[in-house]
């Protein structure tokens, strides 16, 4: 079943246009790796995914929702999107437990008690039970993003983006978050992901996504991209980063 | 020096006054400011205008005026405005607005004052929280009202501490303007007395000294809160 619809996806900012026309459909329980060089608008194009940015032009439509439709509730369809950030963003004056149950309670209206349970209940999953009441800054990088990765999956969401969500980290943590994300990938969740991580993509990934200037200029199984890529674009990219 | 300490309850009694005014105009203040501040950044264009011209207005014109505007000008405009109410209504005016308590007019003038430079605080500190913490709050499904309630203005209030602190400071030095429409604060106090005592220079000393003793604690105080909400455990909202 497709859970995602992009067509002719289009955003502009100012006179830059960062996205020429994206196409693509992405399927329940499907885990797609985006790639491509910086600035090609691989956060732009995710961003899209939960209108963090308003597409200039073309339609987004999750779960059968249109995004772009001015009747949608975009706080409805975002409660189904949960999103990573390169820089985390965790809630610096909530501990690491209220971080995660915030949003259950106050947008979900889940009781106080489910929500802690929840939110326990996934610390366990991202390995951090003990931190549950300390606050972010106390956190290395790599905590800091298992909990962000807590917090999205509080709110039950059908779809997870991830950008860049190891970029930031030292390497020494970059194993532990990917771990995590592994687990949720076993787990069935649909997820878009925007990495350099090859190893994550080749070992996770069913399709990966290769962009440049603001198009998908091929795509194809880890396997078909990292092995047998047809576009010239693709090769140079893919012998600086292999 | 026997003189300062003979006359010192009396100042004492007109510090007691400054306190009191500077903290009404400060916390009526924070509420104008927060709405104004708020208003400046909002999308609306006829929102952002007026909190803008309010800013720009209080801030852009002596105290002293706002004073006498408040003071004197109001109860001409009230005067005005019923007569010609009235008179559009076929009717007698009721009663002559020949002036209006000094007390309200000092709360009015520096309210209206300290709101607009409380204004710029909580704008500057609005803005100065990541766009991060905005979207991953956005991007879980709150509202734009509970990003703000939150997420956003938990955090700016820790920053704006600061910087109230020395609007409180500044508002505490400029009430001593209050002395010139007869509300009695430590200036006045300080006037009166040097008035029946012929001792300018050991009085206004004196009314110095208070002044000091005061702007220099409170300026200590916000240090101290500022210190223990950096450890972030002042928070619990
Ligand atoms: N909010 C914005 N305003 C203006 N330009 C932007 C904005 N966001 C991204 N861009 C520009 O769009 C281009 C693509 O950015 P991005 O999607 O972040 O690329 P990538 O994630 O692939 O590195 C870049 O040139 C960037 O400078
Ligand atoms: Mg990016």
């Amino acid at each position: 079943m497709t859970l995602i619809e992009v067509k002719d996806l289009h955003k502009s900012f100012g006179s830059l246009e960062v996205l020429r026309g994206i196409n693509c459909n992405i399927d329940e329980k499907e885990v797609v790796v985006v790639i491509g060089p910086s600035g090609s608008g691989k956060s732009t194009f995710l961003r899209c995914l939960n209108l963090l940015e308003v597409p200039t032009r073309g339609e987004v439509i999750i779960d059968g929702t249109s995004l772009t439709d001015s009747r949608t509730n975009i706080n409805a369809v975002r409660q189904e999107v949960g999103m990573v950030f390169q820089r985390f963003n965790l809630f610096p004056h909530k501990t690491v437990l209220e971080n995660i149950t915030l949003a259950p309670i106050k947008v979900r209206h889940l009781p106080e008690t489910e929500a802690e349970k929840l939110a326990r209940e996934l610390l366990a999953r991202v390995g951090l039970s003990d931190k549950a009441g300390a606050y972010p800054e106390q956190l290395s990088g790599g905590q800091q993003q298992r909990v962000a990765i807590a917090r999205a999956l509080a709110m039950r969401p059908k779809i997870m983006l991830f950008d860049e969500p190891t970029s930031a980290l030292d390497p020494e943590m970059v194993g532990e978050v990917l771990a995590v994300m592994k687990d949720l990938a076993r787990d069935g969740m649909t997820m878009v992901v925007v990495t350099h991580e090859m190893g994550f993509a080749r070992e996770v990934g069913d399709r990966v996504l290769f962009m440049d200037e603001g198009l998908i200029l091929e795509e194809g199984t880890p396997a078909q991209l990292f092995n047998n890529c047809q576009n010239p674009r693709t090769r140079a990219f893919l012998s600086k980063i292999l | 020096m026997g003189l300062v300490i003979q006359s010192l309850p009396y100042l004492l009694l007109g510090a007691v006054q400054t306190l009191k005014i500077t903290l009404v105009a400060v916390s009526l203040g924070c509420i104008l400011g927060l709405v104004a501040g708020m208003g400046r950044l909002s999308r609306r264009r006829l929102t952002s205008f007026l909190a803008t011209c309010y800013v720009d207005f209080f801030r852009g014109t002596p105290l002293l005026v706002q004073i006498f505007i408040v003071y004197y000008g109001f109860p001409q405009l009230l005067d005005e405005g019923q007569k010609f109410l009235m008179a559009s209504l076929g009717m007698p005016q009721l009663l002559q607005t020949t002036h209006i308590p000094v007390f309200v007019a000092a709360t009015l003038a520096t309210s209206l004052n300290s709101g607009a430079y409380v204004a710029e605080i909580f704008r500057a500190g609005i803005q100065s929280i990541e766009r991060g913490q905005v979207e991953a709050a956005r991007s879980l499904g709150m509202t734009e009202g509970q990003t703000m309630r939150y997420i956003v203005l938990p955090q700016a209030f820790k920053r704006v501490i600061p910087p109230l602190g020395n609007e409180f400071i500044a508002m505490l030095k400029d009430t001593s303007l209050l002395s010139v429409i007869g509300y009695v604060e430590l200036t006045r106090q300080g006037q009166l007395i040097s008035g029946a005592t012929f001792k300018p220079l050991q009085i206004y000393f004196g009314v110095a000294l208070i002044y000091l003793i005061m702007t220099f604690t409170i300026s200590r105080l916000v240090d101290y809160l500022e210190r223990r909400l950096k450890t972030g455990d002042l928070d619990r909202s």
